[in-house]
């Protein structure tokens, strides 16, 4: 049991690696927000998973699923907040984006748009 | 055998510390540098479950607890202080 | 043998996030620096065994410093725009 949790601990190092790398390589900042979003907030859960289930004689499986639950339900929602000011602040999108819904809102208009 | 594999988590964890580290250094604008922010706390809780873990004390997970909870406002005010000010 | 690495690495990144946090131009950034080292600050705390400094550390250096100089930074631009 302890060997298949250090298994899933390792599983999900690699995801947070995968993360960190996402935010070094993408192109603009919105690429590297879902990188940063997505990757890391899978990788967080595997880690945590996979100490509480190698160590369950501790009693820390329960505070361990509140802790997965808080960065699940918090992790996009600022993610999303730090996407939306960013492309009110008028931070450009990469040269290669193909469609942008958000194209006529700008900081200027933002009051009137519901 | 269980406790190698372990120790290799941490220090990969500690690895993505350091590239996300990198890009708040180079970032060009102030959001890249919130992103970098997010992504190093994030790594930072789950390498303090690792230290409960390597230290056998459950109490240092409610500093998980709260370094989570910290991450979430501060992001949430810089995200708000460029979009109109506090 | 393990936590050795994990607080020299950590110090490290420390020393090089305050010297970088004094040549940025760019105050907004330079506030987000300054909340990096607390955050390293604070896990280096508890690695060395104490959970009540860490946790002080967390919240007070992170959290409260980072909103009101964010609040101070706001009513400067504010005062800046009326001018």
């Amino acid at each position: 049991m302890e060997l298949f949790g250090a298994i899933i601990t390792l599983i999900g190092s690699l995801f947070l690696l995968l993360g960190a790398l996402g935010i070094f390589r993408m192109p603009d900042v919105y690429n590297r927000m879902q990188a940063g979003t997505k990757a890391t907030t899978l990788g967080t859960i595997f880690f945590l998973f996979g100490i509480s289930i190698g160590h369950l004689e501790c009693g820390c499986f329960g505070k361990i699923v509140v802790l997965i639950l808080f960065v699940m339900f918090t992790n996009p929602v600022s993610s999303n907040a730090l996407a939306r000011a960013a492309h009110f602040t008028g931070i450009k999108l990469t040269d290669r984006t193909k469609k942008d819904d958000l194209e006529k809102d700008n900081i200027k208009n933002k009051g009137e748009e519901k | 055998m269980a406790n190698i594999i372990y120790n290799t988590a941490a220090i990969i964890t500690l690895v993505s510390i350091g590239i996300a580290f990198i890009r708040m250094i180079i970032g060009p604008t102030v959001a890249d540098r919130a992103v970098a922010l997010d992504v190093m706390t994030i790594n930072a809780i789950s390498l303090i479950v690792f230290i409960a873990y390597y230290s056998n004390r459950i109490i240092y997970l409610d500093i998980a607890m709260v370094y989570a909870l910290i991450s979430f406002v501060g992001v949430v005010a810089i995200a708000r202080y460029l979009e109109r000010g506090i | 043998m393990i936590s050795v690495i994990i607080i020299i690495t950590l110090g490290i990144l420390m020393i090089i996030a305050g010297i970088v946090a004094l040549h940025l131009k760019n105050l907004l950034a330079a506030i987000i620096t300054a909340g990096v080292i607390s955050l390293l600050a604070s896990v280096i705390y508890l690695i060395l065994g104490s959970p009540d400094v860490a946790m002080t550390e967390a919240s007070i250096g992170s959290g409260l410093t980072t909103i009101i100089f964010l609040y101070a930074l706001n009513k400067v631009r504010k005062e800046k725009k009326d001018d």
